[in-house]
């Protein structure tokens, strides 16, 4: 099927264990009878792709209906409409960054252990330092052993500046210290950097709504982005993570990492369709390149695209 | 959360078919459908679901369901009890070699906490007596090694490193080093891979062979989707994996991946790991996961660590006094300490049945350690006489309390209301019969 858009764009020399056999999709539609069966496979992939039950229940109710009103019989205009259902939730557009011609642009990255935000920033970093931008890093993960040196190494690859208090130290204070500086320096782009945390830590929760509050203080306006970072392969937590996240901070959006692998992150649509929270990156790899704006309309092709 | 419980659902899908008189298959199907979903909505891969709805039903069909008076309850058993038996017997030894060291490798994918975990399992094996090496074998990930090496620091075990060598020559080079000084454990902490990545997937296989280890544990994040069963099968194609350690267990997910990889690698779980700290690290427990990816909280953890922290004779007669209505701000405060000395509260709360997951009903019982520092200052500011007999705090003596504990007036006023409304609470509890009481009256916050 469809292997166009960014699941091609994976770097090329990653060699992929992909299963090579016809995609499951296909073989449904080849038999070109809309039964339950039809239906409960559907369900499956959707359920596979970590889409969750209610979404993709919801999902499936409404094409039933469409594909019966519409009296439709031709198995690509039924994964057409299915594709449209998800459009419709997801966006159709490319969300690109809202920065308003900020100076300095600051963005906060946020997520729970682990899912990539030091190597998120590191890739935006080599983004924004392309287009010239100065470029100034804070690294607020004071808590994580040797975060502070991980960001150091990508703010070397990426040619920005780095804010580094020593571990232990408040990363209010060491955010607060990078957008102020940033401000008296004339950089562009701030990013920052948080410690993983896991939504369910009251306290920690509480810090982050600390380090949005001490932003806005160093920079009226600012953050003008806030970023939830999220690992593909997290199953239904995701929503719960979004959920609470979006209540300690707005968030503009967020960014779905590890989208080489063979996981889908279909939880995105469960969470796009809760919250309204576009999606705006992917990341696809480890290089400083692998980070792509999310194209919805590939994304849907890729859902429903070979399943290993 | 949607079937946040399901015993309570299924009790309803009975209860709605309790005029018929007799089940039938159709009925236990009902029922079934219900377990299917939970256990999606638990991130169980479909396939496991499938499999295992289809071990139930037998056994449903065939036991005492249908003669059952409470229909629910023997489903929700026999689901707990096959779920059990799918996680497997506990298992938390690390398989000994014949002559030391012990190898033990980590390997998974990006994030799902290898080096952390690394650190946790060298810091319990130093507690057993062992002396291990930390092997830093990510030489890909920005500052991995440098990670290690911190970690290694804080619980005083080596790490043995090479910088940016082959991970194979490190392998190596660490079991020479290893044997030359007396380590009886080697853990080698791998770089984080996608499984689908043959050239590094090929380099583990690599180490494997160089190494011949005892024990190649799959680090696993408890909060992985439907993909887990792939990750899981392609790392065991190419490795002897022989256990898991499931991660970030202090999350409030249903960790249904448990299951999934289980199911797929037929491997035990035998490490959880329950936070950043490196001692939250504990064995597995199979049959409270099965409780925990049902969504019937962690009852058993919770009685466990209430009783290995709080007195019994205490408690016992807290409960007397409880039912006596004697209970004084004293109690409470003493009450309050042994709680903590169970954990950190947010974890408590967590285990209850009906909270695990319940991210927003869970507000109203969100437990602040900072909150609970104030009380007690608050407390230990009154006099022995204001704690018995809180009545007499007027409002001078709430002025000198708040100056003395360093807070607000109103936190002292917030605190004499909400003691008074438990007060009240525990009155209506004593009005419930006596068997009830008792279990509940040894934790009046919860």
């Amino acid at each position: 099927m469809n292997n166009m858009g960014f699941f091609s764009q994976i770097k090329a020399g990653l060699q992929k264990t992909r299963n090579s056999l016809m995609s499951r999709m296909e073989g449904l539609l080849a038999r070109n009878a809309f039964d339950d069966t039809f239906y409960e496979e559907l369900e499956e992939i959707l359920i596979g792709a970590d889409v969750g039950v209610e979404t993709t229940l919801l999902l499936v109710e409404k094409l039933r209906a469409k594909v019966q009103e519409e009296r439709v019989r031709d198995g690509d205009r039924v994964m057409g409409l299915l594709k449209e259902l998800i459009l419709e939730i997801l966006g159709r557009e490319t969300a690109p960054l809202q920065l308003d011609g900020a100076k300095p642009a600051v963005i906060l990255v946020l997520g729970v252990n682990g899912v990539g935000k030091t190597t998120t920033i590191g890739k935006l970093a080599g983004q924004f330092r392309e287009e010239n931008k100065k470029v100034l890093l804070a690294a607020g993960d004071t808590f994580r052993a040797a975060a502070g040196e991980q960001l150091q190494i990508w703010a070397e690859r990426s040619g920005s500046e780095l804010v580094k208090h020593q571990q232990g130290a408040d990363p209010a204070a060491v955010i607060f210290d990078a957008v102020s500086a940033a401000v008296s320096r004339g950089y562009d782009v701030v990013l920052c950097d948080t410690a993983g945390r896991l939504h369910n830590k009251a306290n920690l929760m509480a810090e982050l709504k600390k380090i949005h509050k001490v932003v806005e203080k160093a920079l009226p306006g600012a953050p003008h982005e806030v970023l939830l970072v999220l690992d593909a392969t997290t199953g239904q937590n995701a929503l719960a993570q979004a959920q609470v996240f979006h209540e300690a901070t707005p968030l503009t959006g967020l960014v779905l990492t590890k989208l080489d692998g063979t996981a889908k992150g279909g939880i995105v649509i469960a969470i796009a369709q809760k919250l309204q929270v576009p999606v705006k990156y992917v990341g696809v790899g480890e290089g400083i390149d692998d980070l792509l704006p999310f194209n919805p309309a590939e994304y849907v092709e890729g859902l429903f695209a070979a399943q290993a | 959360m949607l079937f946040a419980n399901l015993s309570a659902k299924l009790q309803d899908t009975f209860k709605r078919l309790r005029g018929k008189g007799k089940l039938t298959e159709k009925d236990v199907d009902a029922a079934l459908r219900e377990v299917r979903l939970a256990l999606l909505e638990a991130d169980v891969n479909y396939k496991v679901v499938k499999d295992f709805i289809a071990a139930v039903k037998e056994r449903s069909l065939g036991s005492d369901v249908m003669a059952s008076l409470t229909p629910g309850q023997t489903v929700v058993k026999i689901v707990h009890e096959e779920l059990t038996r799918l996680m497997g017997e506990q298992a938390t030894k690390v398989t000994k070699a014949k002559t030391p060291p012990t190898t033990v490798m980590l390997v998974g994918l990006q994030g799902s906490g290898k080096t952390t975990s690394a650190a946790k399992l060298a810091k319990l094996l130093k507690k057993g007596g062992g002396s291990p090496l930390l092997v830093a074998a990510d030489i890909y990930r920005p500052a991995a090694v440098k990670q290690l090496q911190v970690l290694g620091e804080q619980i005083d075990v080596p790490v043995f490193q090479l910088g940016g060598q082959d991970p194979v020559q490190i392998a190596r080079a660490a079991l020479e080093f290893a044997r030359k000084h007396n380590h009886d454990y080697l853990l080698v902490d791998t770089a984080g891979r996608l499984h689908v990545d043959a050239e590094l997937m090929e380099e583990l296989a690599r180490m494997q062979d160089a190494l011949q280890p005892q024990e190649i544990l799959l680090v696993v994040d408890a909060m992985t989707g439907q993909d887990a069963v792939t990750v899981a099968k392609a790392f065991q194609e190419k490795l002897a994996l022989s256990g898991v350690i499931l991660t970030k267990l202090d999350g409030d997910t249903r960790g249904g991946a448990a299951l999934s990889v289980r199911a797929v690698t037929g491997c035990p779980v035998k490490f959880a790991g329950l936070g950043e700290k490196t001692d939250a690290f504990e064995p597995f427990y199979p049959d409270r996961m099965a409780s925990r990816i049902l969504g019937m909280g962690d009852v058993l953890t919770l009685i466990e660590k209430a009783q290995a922290a709080i007195d019994e004779d205490k408690a016992r007669e807290m409960e007397k006094k409880l039912r006596r209505q004697q209970f004084t701000l004293e109690d409470f405060l003493e009450q309050m300490q042994q709680l903590r000395k169970m954990g950190p509260l947010s974890q408590l709360v967590e285990m209850l049945p009906g909270v695990g997951g319940l991210g927003k009903k869970l507000k109203g019982l969100q437990v602040d350690e900072k909150e609970f520092k104030k009380v007690e200052a608050i407390i230990l500011s009154m006099t022995p006489k204001e704690r018995l007999n809180p009545s007499i705090i007027n409002s001078s003596r709430r002025r000198r309390i708040a100056a003395g504990s360093g807070t607000r007036i109103q936190d002292v006023n917030n605190l004499l209301k909400q003691f008074e409304m438990m007060q009240k609470m525990f009155k209506q509890f004593s009005k419930l019969d006596k068997g009830k009481m008792r279990g509940q009256g040894r934790f009046p916050f919860m």
